[in-house]
């Protein structure tokens, strides 16, 4: 070998050390069934909904227990703020931005309830459970009835009252900010 | 050249109305703190003595440096959301803006709002994920981060719903940092977000991330993939050289430069990659506009150019006549501040303030400029503009798309009302 040939190779050697030094590779492979108990968001696609299923009947006394203290009785009047009431009111000044008012996404409902409440005991509640307090907020804003079971497939029906509401403002429109 | 009292401004030296004195008579006095001596400089002083502290040996080093007990009222005010037993650990600190100088924040007055508390975390036991869309799902310790190669960026973050007192419909007399405090500037260093995600391979038709916290709400926000990939996306374990304080997401949280301040979310357990955003709590029914036609605007990431008047303020009022510092802060996400302008009338006419040079991009900047205040009643503004060419609204023309009470993205123009006597009050102009 020559000379030049071999100052060549040990010149890779040196840089492709110092690329895997900046390139750590730390990571722990892990796998989604590890994850599952930390992949609890579900965007509207309802990817990742669990099984399950509950109505705003049996949702009604979890509420009761739950929620109502600081969501007020049929979750208006408490002092967490309204989540029920004000459909239609977007447009006056005095309008009232709730669960069934303003958010677009019943999924949303879902993730959250089963993601942060009860606010002092979050992930407590069982998947069922979860189900049947988000029938319970819904139907209180007259979206479905007291019979209507939510469960995977039956959440991805329902449409909120303001899921055309919004618009996107990402990436910027030019002329728009 | 330090000045006397006889290189006072004269008339010609105003640059605006209400005793605004040009920049460029500050400036050539060398040194602003001589020039602002000027005043009331022929008062003779008494005779010296030796105080006791020079005349007995001081206290022994300590394990942690704590602020001057002379200094114990700097400190950030405190707004729960909630009555007692109703959400406790919810709500906001404010960084109390006016008490401050230069642009770093100091850790223990950095502005916080917690959506369930400050979560005690053992950094021994705290893991994060990247997982989703990728070629391996990957999981990181502490221990791990902190043997990558690290980047050092100081950038502010800035709550969504800053100075929102300023949405209500009377203006409320709060301290400058109580009505604009919601925002806090510092050196993070941390490893870049998307040095991890190129280890766990990102899948090319990927195009958000979903970030969430460990704490109780498990705060989550969706995050356009560009901003990791095209800008400076941090997850950042040290903040002004010192491991992250627990409110501020200790071990670890994002950083991302411009950007509302819920989106840098503290805590950091998990990013997730995606196709499309995740419509989470904090991205749906808050952190969105609604507009008086019934429209919510969405996805209004960057926070825009503003600035605010430190001193005077409510509190730091001028207590007599003569030359005066205005000193206050300004900022931009979309990148560097390039020039803030100061009125004492309210907006009739308006003077250049001293801007640092060569202001750091998405950071908080300086600005100042002498005032010869004569007793007058006077109405402080100022104005920022970036190098975008964005300058910053005034309350009425932000507020023209929406009702009095949406108080996301506020960045109107602050109004201080100055007193004959002194006294300093918010006003809505």
């Amino acid at each position: 070998m020559s000379t030049f040939k071999a100052s060549c190779l040990s010149l890779i050697w040196i840089a492709s050390a110092i690329a895997s030094s900046s390139a750590q590779q730390l990571g722990k492979t892990i796998t989604e069934a590890d994850l599952q108990q930390w992949d609890i968001s579900i965007a509207p696609d309802g990817v990742g909904l669990p099984q399950g299923q509950g109505t705003a009947l049996i949702g009604k006394e979890l509420w009761e227990n739950n929620c109502q203290a600081c969501h007020g009785e049929n979750g208006k009047g408490g002092p967490a703020g309204n989540l029920v009431g004000g459909i239609g009111t977007l447009k006056d000044k005095n309008h009232e931005k709730t669960v069934g008012s303003f958010w677009p996404y019943a999924t949303t409902l879902f993730d959250y309830i089963r993601r942060a409440m009860p606010y002092y005991a979050p992930g407590s509640l069982t998947d069922d459970e979860v189900y049947a307090l988000t029938a319970y907020v819904l139907q209180q804003n007259g979206i479905i009835d007291e019979n209507t079971e939510l469960n995977a497939k039956t959440l991805m029906d329902v449409k909120m009252p303001n899921r055309d509401g919004f618009v996107q403002y990402w990436p910027v429109q030019p002329g728009t900010k | 050249m330090v000045s006397s009292p006889t290189s006072l401004p004269s008339s010609e030296e105003h640059a605006a109305n209400g005793g605004l004195v040009s920049r460029r008579w500050l400036l050539r006095s060398g040194l602003v703190a001589g020039a602002m001596s000027a005043s009331g400089s022929l008062v003779h002083a008494e005779q010296l003595r030796v105080p006791e502290w020079s005349s007995t040996p001081g206290l022994k080093m300590t394990g942690y440096g704590q602020p001057s007990p002379f200094e114990n009222s700097v400190v950030r005010p405190a707004l729960d959301l909630f009555p007692e037993g109703i959400g406790d650990g919810s709500g906001v600190s404010f960084t109390p803006l006016e008490k401050l100088a230069g642009t770093i924040t100091p850790n223990g007055l950095f502005f916080e709002r917690h959506h369930s508390g400050i979560p005690e975390i053992d950094p021994a036991q705290h893991q994060f994920a990247i997982h989703g869309n990728v070629k391996r799902s990957l999981l990181f310790t502490v221990e791990n981060l902190l043997r990558y190669p690290m980047v050092s960026r100081t950038c502010f973050i800035e709550c969504a719903g800053n100075s929102l007192f300023n949405s209500m419909d009377e203006p409320q007399q709060r301290t400058a940092g109580e009505i604009h405090g919601l925002i806090g500037n510092a050196e993070w260093t941390g490893v870049p977000l998307r040095l991890l995600l190129d280890e766990a391979g990102i899948n090319p038709d990927a195009s958000w991330v979903l970030a969430e916290g460990a704490d109780a709400a498990k705060m989550s926000r969706s995050i356009p993939l560009a901003k990791i990939v095209d800008d400076e996306a941090i997850i950042a374990l040290y903040q002004n050289g010192e491991r992250l304080r627990p409110e501020q997401g200790y071990p670890m949280r994002l950083v991302l430069p411009g950007w509302q301040g819920s989106m840098n979310v503290k805590w950091l357990r998990r990013v997730k990659v995606l196709n499309a955003p995740v419509h989470t709590k904090d991205e749906t029914s808050k952190y969105t506009l609604l507009q008086k036609d019934g429209i919510s605007k969405q996805f209004t990431y960057e926070m825009g150019v503003k600035s605010v008047i430190t001193s005077p303020s409510p509190g730091m009022e001028p207590s007599n006549p003569g030359l005066h510092l205005i000193s206050g802060v300004a900022w931009s996400g979309a990148g560097r501040i390039k020039r803030v302008e100061i009125s004492a009338d309210g907006g009739k006419s308006w003077a250049d303030a001293i801007v640092d040079q060569n202001p750091a991009s998405k950071a908080l900047t300086r600005f100042q400029l002498a005032w010869d205040w004569k007793s007058e009643p006077a109405i402080l503004l100022s104005r920022a503009t970036d190098e975008t060419g964005a300058v910053q609204p005034t309350r009425s023309k932000w507020y023209e798309p929406y009702n009095s009470n949406q108080l996301f993205h506020q960045n109107s123009i602050q109004a201080w009302s100055v007193s004959s006597s002194g006294g300093v009050s918010n006003v809505y102009i």
